[in-house]
């Protein structure tokens, strides 16, 4: 079953288009990109794929499912997690607390259960417990379960974000420019890590991204939007070539 | 229909109350996003000030009516003023320099409310004031109505001052400054203007309007006790909200429609419903529409 | 077994209160203070999961309680006592030593479904508009009892005294000190396993970053709706416990005075830490009755504390951190993590 699957999406904000007539469709197991210039929409199609904008027209359908009406959590339940571009992790809860809340959408248990601290609470909380160590560990994060996101450095939040929204078990992962403001040993590492992921859990990566090294050695395949309308896409080598990106990157002064 | 206009007269007059507090609610969440809970007691300490400065030249100073009003009305508004600048800069000021969160601004100024308020308890006693009479009454009566020269006069201040403001904010330098620190207080320094005057001015505006309407209704009202501001600030601040705040048209608008609601349920209700009816309905206008009829929510980038 | 240490403290601390309040030695006041106190700590507690967890403003904690007392109150009335209002007692007042708990589960339930309507907006909205409508929802509780002149409107209710004189003759024990201190664990107890859990641990996250939690599965609405319940519902039974301690109820009493009360606590005690909302609650009791001579100028005082506290130490007494992050070592001596 096609994973994602993007109609004629637009999205009007009183006068402004910021997106048209976007189409995608996207398969299990892909590294895809989403390039363009600034303010040309992309974080607006990751905020409609999310469940944050209902559109103004269009649809989208993840996992065969129409996700016309559901709020975000309830979307991230369909199998789709996201980061953000700037980093959206809690940064007054240690990182283990970051991936337990997250799991939220199966927790199990009732308040009424909380508040008795019965069997049903206890054994979930444990499971909770475990998944979220597990995570942390094969993410090689484990030793820093106890500390707060503020207090590690900024490569290493990025990473905990990944491993947070990984811990949602989604099929579709949005990475929201997740080179943003790394340097670039943290790039390096990230695009290991990236491969890593898409290799290891098998899950379908969209992601948007400036910097060009990440996408092109990442992606398999590449859409260009400027003013919320698709200008081009392709492969790595043939975006990099095409003259309608080109110019709308660098504009339209020959050089 | 007599009663009709009877009471949109009355609803005109209560509501310029209301709309000239609330313009002080407003100017200063306009320029600062600060809800300034002390604003409601900062008029009833302008009642107060017109109290003493009219006992002063009528009783001590043996000057006629008129020319205590006279005397009596920039007196109290530049008085009220320095009230609610010093609450700025002893209270408010430090707290931004600090760059605090704002939710501690917000309840230093709830406390100075309630400091003004029991301090004025405490220091001049329970005992009420009653305020002076400075203008004449006279009764114009006309079609069936009746309207004091009083009422009058409060309409059309309020009228006035709400032009004034209008002006100031939408076509002066400073207006336009005032308006820019609500949207970014970073970048207006970068363009040369001194935040810190544009906010003692705006409180300077404020504090006049809230000095004014305190001399008007105690004129109008003439019994003072300490707690006068608290029920009247609560209701103007609402209808500041109602109206859209940081808006000043909302806020004049607001406090309208507040007394009009009010007056309006008096008429139909027994009168101890008023207050809760009022408050009812404007809990349902927030609830649908948070941010006012004027107001414009502010988008949150994700 | 050391893990229980705590617990078992806790308990010998409340056996010791009510074994002196019986023998009488402890003056009446003295009891009273301590009642006003435990019940302090559950106003206090409670709005620290809305204002200071949940990062929400709410200034109507007062109406909350009001709802309770009244609930609390008219409930007693109806079952153990034999009233001018409801005739005679539906239950054997002799019962009410067991079953006084419906009446503080009645009051906690009827003014948690009061928090519903602040909680749905707050869906929405945030910060300052809550605020007012907090502030609305208090003032139109209180006006609406005060337009209700069979439960005695603004002169007040009073016949919650038979219930605790019914109890005082089956046993004699110092019940009110009882059923206070038991509502006062308990809330604190509620709350505890309510913030330590998966569950309540979604509070802050909406508090710290709402998008994200959103993102992560976290149903915020929902959130909202248990957090301002539970903490509106606890309120209830704070008040309900009040009414019975003073055996009179004027709707005047919980306004924004009450609210300030409450509010004064969680920011002295440091916005999201429990053990911070017992601590202030129980100083800033003894710093009310320490005033109490100074009558009028406690109220210019006690906000001119917060003021001073806004901006000097607004974290308050434990910033948001609880006894055990300080003390360490005390961990070893509870159950929960």
């Amino acid at each position: 079953m096609t994973l994602l699957s993007i109609n004629g999406l637009t999205q009007k904000f009183g006068g402004l288009l910021a997106v048209s007539d976007f189409n995608i469709t996207l398969e299990g197991g892909e590294l895809v990109g989403l390039i363009g210039p600034n303010g040309a929409g992309k974080t607006t199609v990751f905020n409609l794929v999310s469940g944050f904008y209902q559109p103004t027209d269009g649809e989208i359908i993840l996992n065969g499912s129409k996700t016309k009406g559901l709020r975000p959590h309830q979307v991230t339940a369909l199998g789709v997690a996201r980061t953000f571009q700037n980093i959206r992790l809690w940064h007054d809860m240690t990182v283990l607390d970051n991936i337990r809340v997250s799991q939220h959408y199966r927790m199990g248990y009732s308040l009424l259960d909380a508040f008795r601290r019965s069997k049903r609470y206890r054994e979930n909380e444990k499971r909770i417990d475990s998944i979220a160590l597990d995570l942390l560990e094969a993410m090689d994060l484990r030793q820093y379960a106890d500390e707060y996101p503020k207090n590690l450095p900024y490569g290493l939040q990025r990473r905990v974000e990944i491993a947070r929204a990984m811990s949602v078990k989604p099929k579709l992962l949005l990475l929201d420019e997740p080179a943003a403001g790394l340097n670039s040993a943290d790039v390096d590492g990230l695009i290991k890590l990236v491969r890593w992921i898409h290799k290891e859990f098998g899950i379908t990566i969209w992601m948007i991204e400036h910097q060009m090294k990440v996408v092109m050695s990442l992606c398999s395949w590449i859409k260009v939007i400027d003013f919320g309308s698709t200008i081009a896409e392709g492969t790595p080598e043939q975006i990099q070539s095409n003259p309608t990106v080109i110019k709308a990157y660098l504009g339209d002064d020959t050089i | 229909m007599e009663f009709v206009f009877q009471n949109i007269l009355n609803a005109l007059q209560w509501g310029s109350f209301y709309a000239l507090i609330a313009l002080g609610y407003t100017l200063v969440y306009g320029v600062l996003l600060l809800i300034n809970f002390a604003h409601g007691d900062i008029f009833m300490v302008g009642a107060y000030i017109a109290y003493f400065v009219a006992t002063l030249f009528l009783g001590t100073m043996g000057l006629g009516p008129t020319a205590t009003l006279v005397l009596a009305v920039p007196l109290t508004m530049i008085l009220t003023s320095c009230v609610g600048v010093t609450l700025e800069r002893v209270a408010y000021r430090p707290l931004r320099r600090k760059g605090a969160h704002r939710l501690y601004v917000v309840i230093t100024a709830l406390m100075c409310g309630l400091m003004l308020e029991n301090g004025n308890l405490a220091l001049l006693g329970a005992s009420r004031k009653y305020f002076p009479e400075l203008m004449e009454k006279t009764v114009y009566s006309f079609a069936g109505l009746s309207v004091t020269n009083l009422k009058v006069v409060v309409i059309i201040t309020a009228f006035i001052a709400f032009a004034v403001l209008q002006f100031i904010v939408t076509r002066t330098k400073i207006g336009m400054a005032m308006r820019g620190i609500s949207w970014d207080k970073f970048a207006i320094p970068l363009m040369g203007i001194p935040v810190d005057s544009i906010i003692v001015f705006t409180f300077v505006l404020g504090s006049g309007m809230a000095g004014l309407a305190g001399l008007l209704f105690a004129m109008a009202y003439p019994v003072l006790e300490p707690y006068m501001g608290a029920l009247i600030g609560w209701k103007a601040f609402i209808a500041a909200v109602v109206g859209g705040i940081g808006d000043i048209r909302g806020a004049f608008l607001g406090g309208f429609l507040l007394a009009f609601l009010e007056i309006g349920v008096a008429a139909v209700f027994p009168s101890t419903l008023r207050d809760l009816i009022a408050f009812t309905v404007l809990l349902l206008i927030m609830w649908r529409k948070p941010t006012g009829i004027f107001g414009v929510a502010k988008h949150q980038k994700i | 077994m050391q893990r229980y240490a705590l617990n078992a403290l806790l308990l010998v601390l409340a056996l010791v209160i009510i074994g002196l309040s019986q023998a009488g030695a402890i003056d009446l006041y003295v009891q009273s203070v301590i009642m006003f106190m435990a019940i302090n700590v559950i106003m206090s507690s409670s709005l620290n999961l809305v204002n200071g967890n949940m990062g929400e403003f709410s200034c109507g904690h007062g109406g909350f309680m009001c709802v309770g007392a009244y609930v609390g109150s008219l409930l007693s009335m109806l079952l153990f006592t034999n009233s001018k209002l409801f005739g005679a007692a539906l239950l054997p007042p002799a019962t009410a030593v067991f079953l006084f708990p419906i009446v503080l589960l009645g009051a906690g339930v009827v003014a948690a479904l009061a928090g519903i309507i602040v909680a749905v907006p707050s869906f929405k909205t945030r910060g300052d508009y809550l605020a007012i409508i907090t502030l609305a929802v208090n003032y139109i509780v209180i006006s609406a009892i005060q337009n209700l002149d069979v439960i005695g409107g603004p002169r007040g209710l009073t016949g919650m005294r038979p219930t605790i004189a019914a109890m005082g003759d089956v046993v004699n024990l110092p019940w009110m000190m009882i059923w206070v201190l038991i509502g006062c664990f308990g809330s604190v107890f509620l709350i505890r396993r309510y913030i330590s859990s998966t569950y309540g641990k979604g509070v802050n996250a909406v508090c710290q970053d709402e998008i994200a939690a959103e993102i992560m599965s976290v149903d915020t609405n929902r959130i909202k709706l248990v957090t301002f319940m539970i903490s509106s519902g606890l309120a209830g039974v704070a008040g309900a416990l009040y009414a019975h301690v003073v055996g009179y109820l004027n709707p005047g009493s919980f306004d924004i005075l009450k609210s300030t009360e409450a509010m004064v606590m969680v920011y002295l005690g440091g916005m999201g830490s429990l053990s911070g909302s017992v601590i202030s609650a129980v100083v800033f009791t003894i710093l009310l009755e320490a005033l109490r001579p100074l009558q009028i100028y406690k109220w210019v005082i006690v906000p001119l504390i917060l003021i001073l506290l806004m901006q000097f130490r607004p974290e308050g007494i434990m910033g948001n951190k609880e006894l055990s992050d300080l003390f360490p070592r005390m961990r070893k001596y509870f159950t929960f993590k």
